[in-house]
């Protein structure tokens, strides 16, 4: 399936490659894009690495960089296949591009798309400079090994990567059936890490983001919206906005029109020679508004309707057994109702691209974890072939899924067409609040039938949200399948009769992804129904947990007739293996201590486990309430399978803050509509966790594993609120179940 | 009209723009000083710390008139060659994640390091909590800057 096809001494990124390097163009495909793509025709071959006649090993990081450490862990995995000295290496930005494969920087799924692909082309440069050096020296091949940077000879004569260059370029391009790959024991950096390649420039203030990109001739602008999503501009009164100073003029843009997808919302520019101008200017514009359709979302009515609509039966996505018939024998039945409101990104740096749009072509420099999806966007939007756009990809500051959307890009381009300038555009911080693509509002309600020894013998469970579908098709109401996958059709419990539901719910707002998804509402109300029921029944909840999880088995969603997406990968290689999420249950239980710590009032730990992303996490959460009711979260345990481990400490460090953006939506995070206008704008009345309100420490325990590698940037998210809610019945006797916990009074 | 004099980075600067303009945009947009980061535009967040006399300020709310006459320092000139306590901590301890607000923790850090060389946990939690990091990487800012003061983890 991967394959190198070719060899080109031909520079392929302008002034990346001085004439004479090596340049490896390795052709991959990653398994879920194949089809998709092949079937698109427009594939072309992917990862490069080139070599430098002076030795330096150039490697293209063609996905986006937002603080995972993506940027510099497949860089990585090439350099350790190509025995490349880590301190020789330059890592080149890729700009956006088809032939690189999928680049938006989303889903988890990095490494799990690129861990091979990237050892290929390590792998085959390799063993074109063993095969040079072999030829020079006229001895057979197998006397010959690259190690750190040199290929050595057993008789101990070594030459350079750089004085191979010449002769590796005339080599045959070895087959994939030739590859010879180094087994873990001789990794070098797999499984070991190396210092992010950004972290200087960082902590010196030269990091470039979207938000620093400067073209000559540049002006800014900031942009006024319409606050109801569809809304239209009735008229607009510039005149004060013109009298503040720096102020260059005004832009009427054009609205978007459902569905929204990634277009600009359209609105009132104006345009001035500092970004202060920009947003001073746009305070003083006098704007009439056409409110549209969507004026009268209000959030308290709109959750009143998706409670209504979870207490009725509504479509099965996933059925074992006859939940009904077991109700309708009576005994013991449990019912509760969870919801999850609206949530923003806010990733520090809000959107901000530049762009200039100059003989009918775009030259724009992002903070995109898509910069495909900005090729089409901003090529749409300014009516030229997407070839035409080229799209450079700065530092990310955050993208947690709102990144992938690159309206403000298009905004941008849109304007640098208008004004014939290039245009930075910046949006504010309440811009980026009031017009986000939300994290979806849910309700979910769940019903079970225990029998004598409290163990569940049906299992109904119901949800409804805005789906993120609706964001691309107007008429959609119903989950898409990935979303049903996302921890709702694929929970792991072994009870005869389970039955998963999803019923319809209009949108009123941009819907979109956020960090782990619909798996932040499904996991909230499962973990939570669960924890509940080992309550009713007095039990361990941990015990009582994996009691129910049963024994370890692969659960077979395509028997049952289950549709399971399993996030793009196919079952039999990744299978839901529910010895896998009872091995990290283990390992948490004895990392946290849990068996020794028993609930007190106003301290309590909590527990929650749930996959996502192909990625097994189970957490204990230490909550102290003290008697203002103020939460504090001194611990956190977090044990992790997520298959081989790539770069450990980038693993680690997602873990940690997964569990403080876990902790920032359980706590504080809501978003609301009144007449279709976000009430919230700005840190204050959106708060995300502070140093002293995120936990003191977090744990990460890895499970160490041979095992495909899966995703972890998003499934430390799905667990936290949950375990959060669990620890704080076990304390105070309060169960909660609406998110924020903000809004519970706890004394 | 006379511009408005201080010091950034020890370079003398003279603006004479509006009075009104927060430091933040003209550190960013005319000095091209763009270590100093936008995040809220209201002194909520604390991406576009600087320090104004030694002393830990949002640059976004500060505006240039109130500077006049003051040494400025940001990110840029925290240190001749990066090598101040708490970059070299915060590259030991691979503080950073996507980095964004890193510049202006580090100088709200800074600033706390001058006067209490020895923070406490709570002093940590005290001091930085004006600093947002939605990354999460609040464990490691505080064992950045334990690192830095000497202070045992």
């Amino acid at each position: 399936m991967n394959q190198v096809i070719r060899v080109s001494r031909r520079g392929f990124l302008k002034g990346t490659f001085s004439a004479g390097a090596l340049i490896l163009c390795a052709r991959f495909f990653p398994d879920q894009a194949t089809e998709s793509l092949a079937a698109a025709g427009e594939w072309q071959p992917g990862v490069y690495l080139g070599i430098e006649p002076d030795g330096t090993v150039i490697i293209v990081a063609h996905r986006s960089e937002m603080g995972t450490g993506i940027r510099t862990a497949l860089p990585m995995v090439a350099a350790d296949e190509l025995e490349a000295d880590w301190t020789r290496v330059r890592v080149e930005q890729a700009i956006g591009d088809p032939k690189y494969g999928d680049q938006n920087t989303d889903g988890s799924k990095s490494i799990r798309d690129f861990y091979d692909p990237l050892r290929q082309a390590g792998a085959t440069a390799r063993l074109m400079l063993e095969g040079a050096a072999a030829r020079q020296w006229g001895v057979p091949v197998a006397e010959c090994r690259a190690n750190n940077h040199q290929v050595k000879h057993t008789d101990g004569r070594v030459l350079g990567f750089g004085e191979l260059v010449k002769a590796a370029a005339r080599q045959p391009v070895p087959t994939q059936g030739e590859l010879r790959f180094k087994t873990p024991a001789e990794f070098r950096y797999i499984g070991h890490g190396v210092p992010m390649i950004d972290q200087a420039d960082i902590c010196t203030g030269k990091a470039v983001y979207g938000i620093d990109a400067r073209m000559p001739g540049m002006v800014y602008a900031a942009i006024e919206r319409s606050p109801v999503l569809g809304g239209l501009l009735k008229s607009y009164d510039d005149r004060e906005t013109r009298k503040v100073r720096g102020v260059l003029r005004t832009v009427e843009m054009e609205a978007a029109r459902p569905p929204y997808g990634f277009q600009a919302l359209g609105g009132v520019a104006v345009i001035a020679d500092s970004t202060w101008a920009a947003m001073e200017g746009r305070k003083r514009l006098q704007i009439v508004w056409n409110p549209g359709p969507h004026d009268d979302y209000e959030s308290e009515a709109f959750k009143a309707a998706l409670q209504q609509t979870v207490r009725q039966p509504q479509k099965a996505v996933r059925t074992l057994g006859d939940v009904e018939a077991v109700f309708a024998r009576g005994g013991t039945i449990h019912e509760a109702e969870y919801y999850v409101p609206h949530l923003a990104h806010a990733p520090m740096e809000p959107p901000a691209a530049v762009a200039e749009f100059k003989d009918g072509k775009v030259m724009a420099w992002a903070a995109t974890q898509n910069p495909q999806a900005v090729q089409e966007t901003v090529a749409k939007a300014v009516g030229i072939d997407k070839t035409k756009v080229t799209c450079h990809v700065t530092l990310l500051g955050g993208g947690f899924g709102r990144k992938s959307k690159p309206d403000y890009v298009a905004e941008a381009a849109i304007l640098s067409k208008k004004i014939g300038q290039p245009v930075q555009v910046t949006w504010s911080r309440e811009d980026d609040i009031r017009h986000d693509y939300y994290h979806s509002v849910a309700a979910m309600y769940m019903k079970a039938a225990t029998d004598s020894q409290g163990r569940p013998t049906a299992w109904l469970q119901r949800c409804a949200f805005p789906p993120i579908p609706s964001t691309f098709d107007a008429a959609a109401t119903y989950a898409g399948d990935g979303e049903m996958a996302q921890g709702w059709v694929d929970v792991p419990f072994s009870i005869p009769n389970l039955r998963a539901e999803n019923g319809p719910a209009p949108n009123h707002v941009r819907i979109g992804w956020l960090r782990s998804v619909a798996n932040i509402y499904h996991a909230f109300a499962v973990q939570s129904f669960i924890d509940e029921l080992a309550a009713a029944a007095g039990r361990d909840r941990i015990e009582y947990f994996l009691e129910v999880l049963g024994k370890p088995r692969t659960i077979d969603f395509k028997a049952e007739g289950t549709a399971n997406p399993n996030y793009g990968k196919p079952l039999d290689q990744y299978p839901w293996d529910t010895g896998r999420l009872r091995r990290v249950v283990e390992l948490v239980v004895e990392k946290s201590g849990w068996a020794s710590v028993k609930p007190e009032k106003g301290r309590a730990l909590g527990f929650a486990a749930h996959r996502s992303f192909l990625s097994y996490i189970a957490v204990v959460v230490d909550v102290r309430v003290d008697d203002k009711g103020t939460i504090s979260i001194p611990r956190v345990d977090v044990a992790v399978d997520a298959g081989r481990i790539i770069h450990p400490d980038r693993v680690i460090a997602q873990f940690e803050g997964a569990t403080v953006f876990g902790v920032s939506l359980a706590l504080m995070g809501e978003i609301t509509a009144k007449q279709g206008r976000i009430l919230q704008g700005n840190f204050d009345d959106y708060p995300v966790a502070r140093i002293n309100e995120a936990p003191y420490r977090t744990q990460v325990h890895l499970v160490p594993s041979e095992g495909l590698p899966t995703g972890v940037g998003e499934p430390g998210v799905p667990p936290i609120a949950p375990a959060i809610c669990n620890a704080l019945f076990a304390a105070t006797g309060k169960r909660i179940r609406q998110l924020p916990i903000s809004k519970t009074k706890l004394v | 009209m006379e511009g408005i004099a201080f010091k950034v980075n020890g370079t003398p600067c003279s603006f004479s723009g509006d009075p009104e303009m927060p430091l933040l945009w003209y550190l960013r947009d005319q000095l091209h000083l763009t270590g100093t980061k936008f995040g809220c535009g209201e002194g909520l967040c604390g991406a576009c710390t600087v320090q104004v006399e030694g002393e830990a300020v949002p640059s976004c709310v500060t505006p240039v008139k109130s500077v006049a006459g003051k040494n400025i320092v940001t990110i840029e000139g925290l240190s001749a060659r990066g090598d101040h306590p708490l970059q070299k901590a915060w590259q030991e301890g691979n503080v950073s994640q996507c980095g964004y607000c890193q510049s202006g923790q580090l100088m709200q850090a800074a600033a706390l390091l001058r006067k209490k060389p020895q923070p406490t946990d709570e002093e940590i939690d005290d001091a930085m909590q004006g600093n947002i990091c939605r990354c999460g990487t609040y464990q490691r800012i505080r064992q950045g800057i334990k690192r830095a003061a000497g202070v045992k983890s």
